[in-house]
């Protein structure tokens, strides 16, 4: 007789979320396996939306009944706290906009496996009966699901499952683009290597972690720390991998390498996904390892974060200053603003309200950057060469003459990106550099000063980018515009609302930052389970 | 007598807390005529009158609501939104009897000038985006005169310039339209500069911008006179910016560029009065009675009215006339807003029913422009009555209630003012009066130039009536330039409605008594100015071409040679400075920032190269980085 083995407690309701989405996800596979291809869209179109839709409504019930739970959940695999339901809710709602983009026409070759160049592309582009990729639906619910893991994930094994998942439709779904096949292809190959690289290090630090405390759960990593003296050289090798892992994933340098390349690369619908939901997911990934798990250990990695968040704002901002692809300045511009939040998850010490706030700053930052970056990609995609996007910035010159609505929004969004006052990225930045100056003059931190130095430095970084912004809205509006100029695509509905929803966000928290504050600070101050 | 004013109440539900209503409906208008527009252009300039309607019937319910108050209850403070909350700045409207007023005359001329801009811009390919910046403007104003701080306040005012410089350059296509309109937003930014640097001073010395809270803190030792005096005097450049006051009139004559509602609304009814608005709600912090702001106000308004008096006699574009007359006129108001609570109601008055007769002439002046083909040149007018007879009625009454006739008008308030002025300041007091002289003569010049005299017209005029939809509101107008006046001065009504906002007290209340001496010097000037215009202009022929006239006429055609001041006084040194700014930033600075800039361009692209497009070099990168990574944690645990 085999001893019985107690069933394990799932706690159905508070993971309603994450299963619904799971869940759609699995059936838009076998809809791939068994639907007729031209019903594909159409199955996959609402069962995505209504599925994220759900999603979203679920974390809503249970944050509006009061249900936030304050004990693991899963038998201590997943915390499904307070910053976890709003990292959530910003996820799925970026998603759902993401997949809107996605929903339009023309992104996505028709097979994967089409090679640049051959007759079987030039296929895919002169058929036109919406035999676009429909595995793209399923993917990114893959995604999404994973990107719901990654930030709740209670121990550093169920993380590294949560990245995977995460992170291997991802892989895939850069290599999709359909114009521009061998920048695609060579994205999502850079994507995939650099990815499991990263991985590798994440597993490996795991491991020494491990050998370190005894076990993966974070709680049980920040018991050991407070137990031990905690100089351990295994520990502080576990550490630095699992950073590296992290790191890499919300593009911090010296890990950014991949970003602009893949973002380029990418179909935009995709970059935006990645630009937005990726960063939010990673961010609380980060917050979470270094909160909860290492939460005792702040003195050793403090100074550390200190430094890449300085060299990630000055090689953002600095990187950006040259590009002259708009997707790539997008994708410094990310670079940047992880540095940015980087500032916040330094601000993250010493009292429980300090941590409240700080917390709330970066969640606020979270939330109205990701919405910010959907739409300027969404407005991406609407300015097109016959060869695909016109993404180099020449081709931008007289935007505003030509199309002055859209470049009129676009420019709104970066001066969202530089932090202009009456703009919600304006509220982002001083609530994160807020906190980062309060954590820094509060009594009894060592490195106050140099908490307050990087705030100075975040500046600086905000003022040189705020010129590449800038550049981009001088050359839309003053600049005549080329004879041949790139067409301005009649965006669909969905583009539209996307655009609309992302301006509304960013003009509305501009003017009345207490709406989206209030709310993140409400998930912020129940802070993450330990 | 400050213990007056009354307290702020908390106030939440009805229509008072809804208040923000009235500044939402024309935004909203103004947002969809933009967003969406051609689509709109079909009923677009219906949907800004609707919007601004609306809002005027939220402020008449709102009036209603306010006066079922006990008077000491009549502050009424509506909390919306924490705007910035690290800084404790509350987002909230105040409504009290000085707001309502300025709130029932801003929505219920502005509506009727929407109305009558329908019929007016109705050939105006781009009538929709006229309506879009009307509602805009009303909306501004709206926010200017119901926000309960000077933040709100000021973003109001900011939204008011923006609002009168497209308006003033709606017809961009004319290049004295667009010259027009920057010069009314470079002289504005003078007077806004002093606005603003006015409210960083009220920031640092009592640490809050709500009239609420510096109440409160008014009274508190910690400000110095010194501090007091600068802050009034800070906020009086504000005021004189916006109201087109001494020193900072000239755009108000040149604003005449847009279309005739744009000066009717704008510069004569509402925006222009939103200094007397500063100066009057901020009169119990900065302006207190016998204070030397306050005399710096007094001062101002008398030279402008004056001034603007002076100009009006000597001009020939209709519109221009007006304008000279709408300065004069606020230098009344400004005059009598510095004369504490006395002034304060009279100087409302006033502004009250300038609002109405001002916008009658303006109008009225825009029926005869639509008639004439838009000729506003007076010496090609004459003899009018009998082809546009509603508008010279309407006129005409417009006329008669601004040079004061008795029982119009303006006869009440002006000659509030007038009193007051004699009893508190004599010499200011009796250059208010023979301002009233002067305006006697140059409004009547203008009413014997236009519709009476012989034909002086061009070739192709046939002048006609207009339609309803502009006499209508021109007959709504002209009723409050015959009544109102009387209601609001016989009795002290507006003077005991306005007690708990700016002070006073109800047995104080200033009997109005026409036969005193000033007020009968009045008349008799009035009357004398009259008759010399009818001598020269009524009964003689006006000569078509502008003779030489003597030195005085050519200074006042000059408009007092107030650019020629400006000109030669800031343009050319400013221009001169910024020619020696230029050079110095091209050696001096420019070597600097551009070296800096080159710098991190010069980096931006040297680090570029890092990004070699290999997979493998992003790999070592990331090596390299999990290195030092470790090697830092080691090191810094290890300390």
């Amino acid at each position: 007789m085999n001893p019985a083995i107690d069933a394990p407690t799932i706690e159905y309701g508070t993971l309603a979320p994450l299963l619904i989405v799971f869940g759609a996800a699995i059936i838009g596979v076998l809809v791939e396996a068994f639907a007729p291809r031209y019903l594909r869209k159409s199955i996959h179109v609402p069962l995505t939306l209504l599925s994220l839709a759900g999603a979203f409504a679920l974390v809503l019930v249970q944050v509006l009944r009061g249900q936030v739970s304050t004990a693991p959940s899963a038998m201590g695999a997943l915390a499904v706290d307070g910053p976890s339901l709003f990292l959530w809710g910003v996820i799925l709602v970026l998603s759902f906009v993401c997949v809107l983009l996605v929903n339009d026409e023309g992104h996505f070759v028709a097979s994967a496996a089409s090679v640049p160049g051959s007759a079987d592309e030039e296929g895919a582009e002169s058929v036109d009966n919406g035999s676009g990729h429909t595995e793209v639906y399923p993917l990114v619910l893959f995604a999404v699901g994973g990107m719901l893991l990654f930030p709740a994930a209670n121990d550093l094994l169920m993380m590294f499952v949560a990245l995977e998942v995460m992170s291997l439709p991802l892989y895939l779904l850069c290599g999709l683009a359909r114009r521009r096949r061998l920048l695609s292809q060579e994205a999502s190959m850079k994507y995939f290597l650099l990815g499991a690289f990263s991985s590798a290090f994440f597993l490996y630090g795991t491991a020494m972690v491990y050998g370190f405390a005894g076990t993966v759960s974070l709680s049980g990593i920040n018991h050991a720390l407070s137990a031990g003296s905690g100089l351990d050289p295994l520990l502080l090798i576990g550490l630095s991998m699992l950073g590296v892992g992290l790191l890499f994933k919300i593009g911090a340098a010296p890990f950014q390498a991949w970003k602009p390349d893949v973002y380029q690369g990418a179909p935009t619908p995709i970059t935006a996904l990645m630009a937005s939901g990726t960063l939010v997911a990673a961010v609380g990934a980060v917050l979470r390892v270094f909160w909860v798990g290492l939460g005792n250990l702040d003195w050793d990695w403090r100074p550390v974060i200190w430094v890449i968040a300085a060299l990630t704002m000055i090689v953002g901002s600095v990187l950006a200053i040259t590009q002259t692809e708009i997707k790539r300045m997008l994708a410094y511009s990310s670079v940047a603003h992880a540095g940015f939040l980087l500032v916040g998850v330094m601000a993250t010490f010493g009292t429980a309200e300090q941590n409240a706030v700080s917390l709330k700053a970066i969640l606020f930052y979270l939330a109205v950057y990701g919405v910010t970056t959907v739409g300027a990609f969404a407005v991406v995609t609407l300015i097109r060469d016959p060869g695909g996007e016109a993404g180099h910035l020449s081709r931008w010159a007289g935007l505003g003459k030509r199309a002055p609505m859209l470049a009129g929004t676009f420019a709104f969004f970066l001066l969202a990106f530089a932090g202009i006052p009456l703009t919600s990225g304006f509220f982002g930045k001083y609530a994160v550099f807020a906190a980062a100056v309060s954590s820094g003059t509060q009594p009894g931190d060592p490195i106050g000063g140099w908490m307050v130095g990087l705030v100075v430095v975040g500046v600086i970084a905000s003022a040189v980018a705020a010129f590449f912004y800038v550049r981009v809205i001088v050359l839309m509006f003053f600049s005549e515009p080329a004879a041949d100029g790139p067409a301005i695509a009649v965006p669909s509905m969905g583009t539209v609302a996307v655009i609309a929803v992302s301006l509304l966000v960013t003009v509305g928290v501009g003017l009345y930052p207490e709406s989206v504050l209030g709310i993140a600070n409400d998930a912020a101050s129940s802070l993450f389970i330990r | 007598m400050e213990s007056e004013i009354a307290q702020i109440t908390q106030h939440t539900g009805g229509v008072i807390g809804n208040a923000w209503l009235m500044i939402a409906f024309p935004l909203v208008g103004a947002f969809i005529l933009l967003v969406f527009n051609k689509l709109t252009d079909r009923w677009g300039h219906l949907l800004g009158v609707a919007m601004s309607l609306a809002s005027f019937v939220v402020a008449v319910l709102a009036f209603f609501e306010l006066i079922g108050f006990g008077a000491s209850e009549r502050r009424r403070a509506v909390e919306l939104y924490e705007f910035i909350p690290n800084l404790d700045l509350k987002m909230g409207l105040l409504i009290d009897p000085l707001s309502i007023s300025f709130a029932l005359l801003i929505t219920g001329v502005g509506s009727l000038i929407h109305i009558y801009s329908i019929g007016y811009m109705a050939h105006d390919e781009h009538r929709r985006r006229f309506f879009a910046y009307l509602n805009l403007f009303v909306s501004a104003m709206l926010l200017l005169v119901l926000a309960d701080n000077y933040v709100g306040l000021f973003i109001g005012w900011e939204g008011v310039g923006l609002a009168s410089y497209l308006l003033i350059g709606f017809w961009q296509f004319k290049p004295s339209a667009a010259v027009a309109a920057k010069k009314a937003f470079v002289v504005n930014r003078v007077g806004d500069f002093g606005l603003l640097v006015g409210m960083f001073v009220i920031w640092t010395t009592f640490g809050t911008l709500a009239f609420k809270d510096l109440y409160g803190k008014i009274g508190e030792a910690g400000a110095s006179d010194g501090v007091m005096l600068a802050i009034g005097l800070l906020l009086l450049l504000g005021a004189c910016g916006k109201s087109a006051q001494l020193p900072l009139q000239s755009w108000l004559l040149d604003a005449m560029e847009g279309p005739t509602p744009v000066s009717a609304l704008i510069h004569a009814a509402t925006m222009v009065t939103a200094g007397v608005y500063l100066v009057v709600r901020s009169g119990a912090f900065f302006f207190p009675e016998g204070s030397g702001a306050a005399l710096a106000v007094t001062i101002v308004g008398a030279a402008t009215l004056l001034a603007g008096a002076i100009i009006g006699c000597a001009k020939d574009d209709i519109k221009k006339g007006l304008a000279g007359s709408t300065m004069s006129q606020i230098g009344y108001m400004m005059l009598g807003a510095g004369l504490g609570p006395a002034g304060y109601a009279f100087a409302i008055g006033h502004l009250i029913t300038h609002g109405f007769f001002k916008a009658d002439l303006f109008l009225g002046a825009g029926s005869v422009m639509h008639g004439m083909n838009d000729e506003v040149n007076m010496r090609k007018y004459g003899g009018l009555r009998k082809f546009m007879p509603i508008t010279f009625v309407t006129f005409f009454i417009g006329y008669l209630a601004i040079i004061g006739f008795p029982l119009l008008s303006g006869y009440f308030t002006k000659d509030g003012i007038i009193e007051t002025a004699v009893h508190h300041a004599p010499v200011l007091g009796w250059l208010a009066v023979l301002g009233a002289g002067i305006t006697g003569f140059y409004m009547s010049r203008m009413v014997f130039m236009t519709f009476f005299g012989q034909k002086r017209w061009a070739d192709d005029a046939h002048p006609h009536e207009s339609p309803a939809v502009m006499t209508v509101p021109l007959m709504v107008l002209s009723l409050g330039a015959l009544g109102l006046g009387a209601w609001l001065v016989l009795g002290g009504t507006l003077y005991d409605f306005l007690i708990p906002s700016v002070g006073g007290s109800a047995a104080e209340a200033p009997k109005f008594n026409p036969f005193t001496t000033p007020g009968l010097v009045t008349l008799a000037l009035v009357a004398v100015g009259a008759v010399f215009a009818w001598m020269r202009y009524g009964r003689a022929e006006v000569p078509a071409v502008q003779p030489r006239g003597s030195f005085l006429t050519t200074f006042a055609r000059r408009d007092l040679y107030g650019d020629a001041i400006n000109e030669s006084l800031f343009m050319r040194p400013g221009q001169w400075l910024t020619r020696l700014a230029v050079f110095f930033d091209n050696r001096g600075i420019d070597g600097l920032v551009n070296g800096l800039a080159a710098g991190i361009g010069g980096s931006s692209g040297r680090l570029r190269r890092i990004q070699t497009g290999f997979a493998r070099t992003y790999a070592l990168s990331i090596f390299i980085g999990a290195a030092l990574l470790t090697g830092a944690l080691l090191l810094v645990g290890t300390i």
